[in-house]
């Protein structure tokens, strides 16, 4: 059922990220919906969930997008594997940790994917700070925004315990 | 001790699946045969989910749209946007061809190739990641697509078909940094290449420090690319810099808003560099490849 939900956030978010971005922001998009997707399962579900949904949603995203398919996999499950970690490790229950989470995964994540690419002579990414900052604060907001609106929601809170008291056990 | 357990197990498919990713990395590295099959299968099953989703938010935009009223002055609208695109390609077609009428070429042997055909495709999905400026539009190989086909706007170029399925297909535009173009400066005629930046800017280069280029010449395709028909608009110079070594360093802004894009033009005559370089051009279900007069 977790599997299921998973698949379906991210089904939704390369869904949304290729075609609702482009009417809401005309192009100009500077948020990965499908990052946020997976560092929101890592830190709600654990490393392991966090690293297979990340593997599971670059490759795709890859496929779609004519780079070489892994480097964005790659880079997303190295993100979804220590967001869990500190999912399970530290409290991120409010949303300046969250906030920061978000952010730090998200420079990392340009890290891994530009550091790939040219240490691969790929592409050239010419100053590539302000991007990546746009998109580490966008990814962030965002982020922040989908923990409040689905903690909103009856129970999902005491759910959200249930999970981590799990994990822990 | 359960808890390092699953720390332990964890770890260990960490390591597996990011082994497997870099053997997959390299695996592609190494060999440079064409689209991968594994893209061209995902791209073709997720541009029908694009395609659906596309078709409901478009459905529930133009209700909203249509609800609000002024349904008259919309289709009317409409029409005449069609009208003035079609125009302003068949203004860019003439340009083209005058262009060439001034060149020894045509004294030499009159072609004329100002009759291009077209076909017209909707923007249904942007690129899926942001680091990668494509679109998807939504004809493709049954239409009579293929790839590195010429994808045009009113306004100039917008780029190329790299990965065309049954019913959809992937165009590359002009911005991405992959992307690139034979190009020269309409008015003194100086060659260069047009190369996207990943922004909204180009840069043209190879362009030799001696050539005559200066701020607001326009830039137009060269054409011997052999994707992109000779003498359309590719945009404006903007700044040109001296770089201190042979060449010049040009930025040139795009004529066409890639972020207000909704219908393209996609190119079926070929360029006189591709028609000579296929012999015997594989036919098409559809409409035929070629409609230009010779």
């Amino acid at each position: 059922m977790k599997t299921a939900g998973v698949i379906l956030a991210i089904t939704l978010a390369l869904a949304l990220q290729t075609t609702l971005a482009r009417f809401v922001i005309r192009g100009t998009v500077a948020v990965d919906l499908v990052l946020v997707v997976v560092i929101y399962v890592a830190l709600t579900s654990g490393p392991v969930t966090g690293l297979l949904s990340g593997t599971l949603a670059g490759l795709v995203q890859d496929a779609l997008s004519s780079g070489v398919i892994g480097i964005g996999g790659l880079a997303k499950t190295i993100v979804g594997f220590l967001a869990g970690i500190i999912g399970t490790q530290f409290i991120v229950a409010q949303p300046l940790p969250r906030f920061v989470v978000f952010f730090g995964a998200t420079v990392l994540h340009a890290l891994v994917f530009i550091g790939l690419y040219v240490l691969l002579d790929l592409r050239q990414f010419p100053s590539p700070v302000p991007a990546v900052t746009g998109q580490a604060v966008g990814n962030a907001i965002v982020g922040v925004i989908a923990f409040h609106l689905v903690e909103l929601l009856p129970g999902a809170v005491e759910r959200r315990r249930a999970a981590r008291s799990r994990i822990r056990r | 001790m359960a808890l390092l357990d699953i720390r332990q197990r964890s770890g260990y498919l960490f390591l597996a699946v990011v082994l497997g990713q870099i053997i997959l990395i390299s695996a592609q590295v190494n060999s440079h045969t064409g689209v991968p099959v594994l893209e061209a299968v995902a791209f073709g099953v997720f541009a029908e989910i694009q395609r659906a989703t596309s078709a409901v938010v478009s459905g529930v935009r133009h209700g909203w749209s249509g609800y609000i009223g002024l349904r008259g002055v919309r289709a009317e609208n409409d029409t005449l946007k069609r009208d003035l695109a079609a125009a302003q390609i068949q203004l860019q077609a003439q340009r083209a061809l005058a262009d060439r009428s001034r060149g020894l070429e045509q004294m030499l042997q009159l072609r004329d190739r100002s009759n291009l055909s077209t076909t017209a495709a909707e923007i249904i999905a942007d690129s899926a990641t942001p680091d990668f400026r494509t679109m998807t539009i939504d004809k493709g190989t049954r239409d009579g697509l293929r790839s590195d086909m010429a994808v045009l706007a009113p306004s100039g170029i917008v780029g190329r078909i790299v990965v065309p399925s049954a019913r959809a297909a992937k165009v590359q535009l002009l911005i991405d940094r992959n992307a690139a173009a034979g190009a020269l400066i309409e008015r003194s005629r100086a060659q260069g290449v047009v190369v996207g930046g990943g922004d909204y800017r180009l840069r043209m280069e190879y362009v030799s420090e001696v050539s005559d280029v200066i701020v607001g010449d326009l830039v137009v395709t060269s054409g011997i690319d052999g994707i992109f028909p000779k003498g359309f608009v590719i945009g404006q110079v903007e700044s040109v810099e001296k770089n201190g070594g042979a060449y010049k360093r040009i930025v040139v802004k795009p004529a066409v808003d890639f972020r207000s894009l909704e219908n393209v033009l996609v190119v079926l005559t070929p360029t006189p560099a591709r028609e000579a370089g296929q012999a015997a051009p594989p036919e098409q279900p559809g409409r035929p490849a070629s409609g230009g007069s010779e």
